[in-house]
């Protein structure tokens, strides 16, 4: 395993910016994940690192070693899609071994036998290795493709949205296996996703990319707590945080804009909000709410009922202030 | 608008049985929602209310006349698909003015009508833009569009934000039920993402295997489920079981759990065999308590924390305030919230009655 650095990354495809002057530090060990919606430049990150595209400008470095004009092959990552693609004609204990008869690697057959094994076991399929990859259910593709990354001990891996065409209970079940998976090899990972839950739950560190810039790089507790401007505080949180004109409540305030998680918002005193229309979400109830034309939701308190067009009193607690183009303020 | 009924209809395709005797009733105005998983029948259900299949046996009922060997055309039923086609040779406007042109509508009568639905849902100014370059909410919003201006008795949706990324279709959903809320129509909505039928359904069916498992409020199916695979299938993460040391008597308040004594509400029913099925956000972690269980993972969520445990009754996971301090590693009490405590008859995997859901289940 090893730290990836990028330095100055720039990639442009044809008269699109993919990526502006990216520089990050992958620490040895640590499982990154960069989070940001279609189009931001996760997978194109991605794919430079793994050389499956090339620079216009910067640098990247593996391990130490500048690996600008290695081919993917000589950069030893190695990568796993959101399409699981397994060989359909083969065992998945086949598909697993593939990437070790790799002429490059020359690992004995003893050795693949070994490993294949115990990654195996690792992913709970140890009796899965006799089926041929078409008897698997999609879960347990998605788990051989991950394995057939994991056999290869590479300097880093490289996840493209791996659970994203997984069912929900299974990308649960997934995303602590992965982890755990993750810290029992020591493993180095830089993982894309959209799925903020993905994101806050699995990384230690958060990189959002905003228009192919890199905007905020930090643990996720960091990223929710203390946002850098208005676009990463919108992506992370269920509900999203709302923003609002300060001048809405009155008093004295550090900017022109306030970003409010729901759970800030407290009920009783302040100033008179409408109520739209109470979700009842089992665990939470949302509370959608219409202040002088600004629609806000929070998050309602345990055991109250609310009418609907009813006014209900609230107050901001521990906002945070942006300035009009949406950088933090205070 | 509609009251639609549903009366022990059943499905047959060949050999398999998509739907088995099925009995629900939604009322007029109410966003209805069908959710299961894949292949559960809810499709099927919403296809043979539109009338693009034939029940194989029973009765629906639209406003009090039955319907079901009726063709589509004669139902009064407009059908908004997770691909929302349009025509792609034809701007807005006239896409939204084909339904009501080729049932021999006025021009100015067509006009008037897209004018004020094009002002609901707030795409006045695309009305005269070609299909083709419209952004994925705007081409939804004119699909949307076709099928309200025929002003029909209900609508029906089949996964209509299926197709779209997480932040979006949180967004569309939120625009769908506000335009419900404006409109009044009865609607019924085909969904497998149970947040999607909790955040926007008055009343949720939910099925599974060809069958209705529980019919009710969000809120009921979530506190009350009355199955399993509801309680399983419902909430994320889904509610938790753990394997209790034999049965329970009618009249118990406490039951036995890998001996710990843990109240429960008062049972009114005899099981040899039970689980115990606990919400992860009633179950908190203590320094004291008998009842224990080792931490295992810990998943940062923001405001809260998913915590997973290994407990002698089973696996175990708890929403608790993500401020309180949890550590991998470490071994916890747990305590309960022995009010919202379910039991299930592990033979059957029914809920057990209880003074928690007699109410609910009663009339279910």
């Amino acid at each position: 395993m090893a730290d990836v650095i990028l330095s100055g990354v720039t990639k442009a495809f044809g008269k699109t910016q993919a990526l502006k002057d990216v520089s990050m530090s992958i620490p040895d060990g640590a499982f990154v994940v960069l989070l940001g919606p279609t189009g931001a430049g996760k997978t194109t990150t991605l794919r430079l690192i793994s050389g499956l595209e090339t620079l216009d400008a910067g640098d990247i470095s593996i391990g130490g070693r500048r690996v600008n004009d290695e081919t993917p092959a000589q950069r030893d990552v190695a990568m796993v899609f959101q399409q699981y693609s397994l060989y359909p004609h083969m065992s998945v204990r086949d598909n697993l071994a593939f990437p070790l008869r790799s002429p490059i690697l020359q690992t004995p057959e003893d050795e693949i036998a070994r490993k294949v094994e115990a990654i195996a076991q690792t992913l709970q399929i140890p009796h899965k290795l006799g089926n041929k990859a078409t008897e698997l259910s999609g879960g347990e593709m998605q788990r051989v493709s991950i394995g057939r990354a994991l056999v290869r001990d590479p300097a880093i891996f490289l996840m493209d949205e791996p659970l994203s065409s997984l069912d929900a209970k299974l990308r649960a079940d997934l995303r602590i296996e992965l982890k755990r998976i993750q810290s029992d090899l020591g493993a180095t990972l830089l993982y894309v996703t959209h799925d903020q839950v993905e994101a806050m739950t699995m990384a230690t560190h958060v990189g959002v990319l905003q228009d192919g810039h890199l905007v905020q790089f930090g643990t996720p507790r960091e990223i929710y707590q203390n946002p850098s401007s208005l676009y990463v505080a919108s992506r992370l949180g269920l509900p999203r945080m709302n923003v609002l004109p300060s001048a809405l409540f009155g008093g004295d305030h550090k900017g022109p804009q306030m970003g409010l998680r729901p759970e800030n918002i407290i009920e009783g005193g302040g100033v008179e909000a409408q109520v739209i229309r109470a979700e009842h979400l089992g665990d939470q109830t949302r509370l959608h709410l219409t202040l002088a034309g600004h629609a806000i939701t929070t998050i309602a308190a345990e055991g109250r009922t609310y009418a609907q067009n009813s006014t209900i009193r609230i107050q901001p607690k521990d906002p945070l202030y942006f300035d009009a183009q949406g950088a933090r303020i205070a | 608008m509609a009251e639609i009924v549903i009366k022990n209809v059943r499905k047959e395709f060949g050999d398999f049985v998509a739907v088995r005797e099925s009995s629900f009733t939604i009322e007029d105005g109410e966003f209805f929602m069908l959710l299961g998983p894949s292949g559960c029948g809810k499709t099927t259900t919403l296809r043979m209310i539109a009338g693009l299949e034939l029940p194989t046996s029973g009765e629906i009922f639209l406003d009090g006349e039955e319907i079901s060997q009726r063709p589509p055309s004669q139902r009064d039923i407009a059908f908004v698909f997770q691909m929302f086609a349009l025509y792609p040779h034809m701007n807005v406007r006239r896409n939204m003015s084909y339904p009501l042109v080729s049932q021999g509508m006025p021009k100015t009568q067509v006009k008037a009508k897209v004018a004020e639905v094009a002002r609901i849902l707030g795409i006045s100014d695309i009305l005269d833009r070609p299909v083709g370059g419209l952004s994925g909410g705007d081409r939804q919003r004119v699909a949307l569009g076709r099928a309200i201006v025929r002003d029909p008795k209900a609508f029906m949706m089949d996964e209509p934000l299926g197709a779209l990324d997480a932040e979006f279709r949180e967004h569309m959903a939120e625009e769908l039920r506000a335009l419900h809320d404006r409109m009044g129509a009865t609607t019924v909505y085909v969904t497998h993402d149970q947040l999607e039928a909790m955040q926007m359904g008055d009343k949720i069916v939910v099925m599974n295997n060809a069958v209705v498992e529980q019919f009710g409020t969000p809120q009921q199916v979530y506190d009350t489920p009355a199955t399993m695979f509801v309680a399983g299938f419902i909430g994320s993460p889904a509610m938790n079981f753990l394997t209790a040391a034999g049965g329970i008597q009618a009249g118990a308040t406490e039951v036995n759990l890998q001996d710990h004594s843990l109240a429960v509400p008062q049972q009114h029913e005899t099981s040899s065999q039970i689980v115990f099925g606990v919400r992860p956000e009633n179950v908190s972690l203590t320094d004291a308590g008998g009842f224990r269980g080792k931490i295992l993972a810990t998943e940062y969520l923001g405001t809260t924390q998913v915590v997973t445990l290994e407990t002698d009754a089973g696996p175990l996971k708890a929403r608790i305030d993500a401020q309180q301090p949890a550590h991998v590693g470490e071994t916890v009490g747990l305590r309960f919230k022995s009010e919202t405590v379910t039991l299930f008859d592990q033979a059957s995997g029914r809920a057990l009655r209880s003074n928690l859901n007699e109410g609910v289940l009663a009339n279910g």
